[in-house]
């Protein structure tokens, strides 16, 4: 494939990504699309209750154990602070590919300047 | 209102009706004190051989050549981005994806649980996001399950004479839902349902977890094929270190 060809197949492939994750938000209006971590608990206390035949509606399923950070702050992390950590995850993640990767280009430009072959092993 | 406008915003609404009656809920890794004492240790114990041969993996694969260190860094890093991206999905809840699969398919899924247990012990320590009683299910899940599925669609593939960005596509997509896959048989095999069993159980937790992560999926195989294409193009050298160019 040539290069202009993969790079407009690039930038497809990501407008296909960016659709993928946003059209949902706008197609679903009602849903609430909570970040909180209550993943599945809710699934899990209904099956509790079905299984022990508990009546009471509020009832909700009791882990045994809580988060260590919980445990430090005695409560939950605030929800800025939490989005907060999530950045830094990104951000460290994102810093790490983008510094190699620019390396790599690098090496490669400077390799067509001075007619090395771009496969060439590093010494 | 443009005719073209109305189209999409039909569209959109067929979109919703289609979708929206899925319950709501939110796929993610299992959270701390949710999996019963038996089963952290089990899944822990059956986590360990894999961590313990992906460090023996890793250590050979950078004494052999320093420059794979760059790979296994952007692998790593590359799971640290995808793991912490909650993206909205079709059943009205967000959850993230994994990553682990280009790490699968760059050095096997045995080094990827490294990878993935640095993300899952981050998460975990940090923002009480999946736990460290729930660490080895969790592992076993989103670091080991999920990238060996990837690495033997890859390896199967590989030899077809297939695109190979889309052989990526298709390997790391299925090993993140794949990943969800196993997080609802976990659920189910320590809630069993006890009118329906087991099954019962993992069809009510497939429902959240898996249907949730189809389009999630999607996105991480597009990107896991352009990370590859990425590598194809500027790092021949490192890709050769690796297997994944041929020798000269």
């Amino acid at each position: 494939m040539n290069k202009k060809g993969s790079s407009k197949i690039t930038v497809l492939l990501i407008i296909i990504c960016v659709l993928l994750a946003i059209v949902p938000l706008f197609a679903l209006k009602d849903a609430d699309f909570g970040g909180s971590d209550d993943a599945g608990s809710d699934a899990i206390s209904e099956i509790v209750k079905e299984n022990k035949g508990i009546t009471d509606k509020n009832y909700e399923y009791e882990p045994w154990a809580e988060p260590v950070l919980e445990k430090l702050l005695g409560g939950e992390l605030p929800g800025e602070v939490e989005s907060l950590i999530f950045c830094v995850q990104t951000g460290i993640g994102v810093g790490i590919v983008a510094f190699f990767l620019g390396r790599l280009t690098q090496r490669s430009k400077d390799r067509k300047k001075y007619g090395i072959p771009d496969d060439a092993d590093e010494e | 209102m443009t005719k073209r406008e109305k189209t999409i915003i039909s569209l959109s609404c067929a979109f919703a009706l289609i979708f929206g009656v899925v319950p709501v809920s939110h796929g993610m890794h299992i959270m701390e004190g949710y999996l019963p004492l038996v089963h952290c240790l089990v899944w822990g114990a059956i986590s360990v051989p894999f961590v313990v041969v992906g460090i023996i993996k890793i250590r050979k694969l950078t004494e052999e050549n320093r420059r794979t260190m760059v790979l296994i860094a952007m692998a790593g890093a590359f799971v640290f981005v995808l793991s912490s991206l909650k993206i909205p999905s079709v059943t009205g809840s967000c959850s993230h994806m994994t990553g682990t699969g280009l790490g699968a398919v760059l050095f096997g899924p045995a080094a990827t649980s490294v990878l993935g247990i640095i993300v899952l012990l981050f998460q975990a320590i940090l923002l009480a996001h999946g736990g460290l009683t729930t660490l080895g299910a969790n592992t076993f899940s989103m670091a080991i399950g999920g990238p060996f599925l990837t690495w033997i669609i890859w390896k199967g593939l590989k030899g077809t004479g297939i695109n190979k960005p889309l052989a990526i596509f298709l390997a790391t997509a299925l090993g993140d839902l794949f990943t969800y896959c196993i997080t609802s048989f976990q659920l189910a095999f320590a809630y069993p349902s006890e009118t329906g069993g087991v099954m019962a159980s993992v069809a009510k937790f497939l429902g959240i977890f898996a249907a949730t992560q189809v389009p999630l999926a999607i996105i991480e195989g597009i990107l896991s094929a352009l990370v590859y294409m990425a590598l194809m193009n500027y790092a021949k050298p490192e890709m050769r270190a690796i297997g994944l160019v041929a020798e000269k």
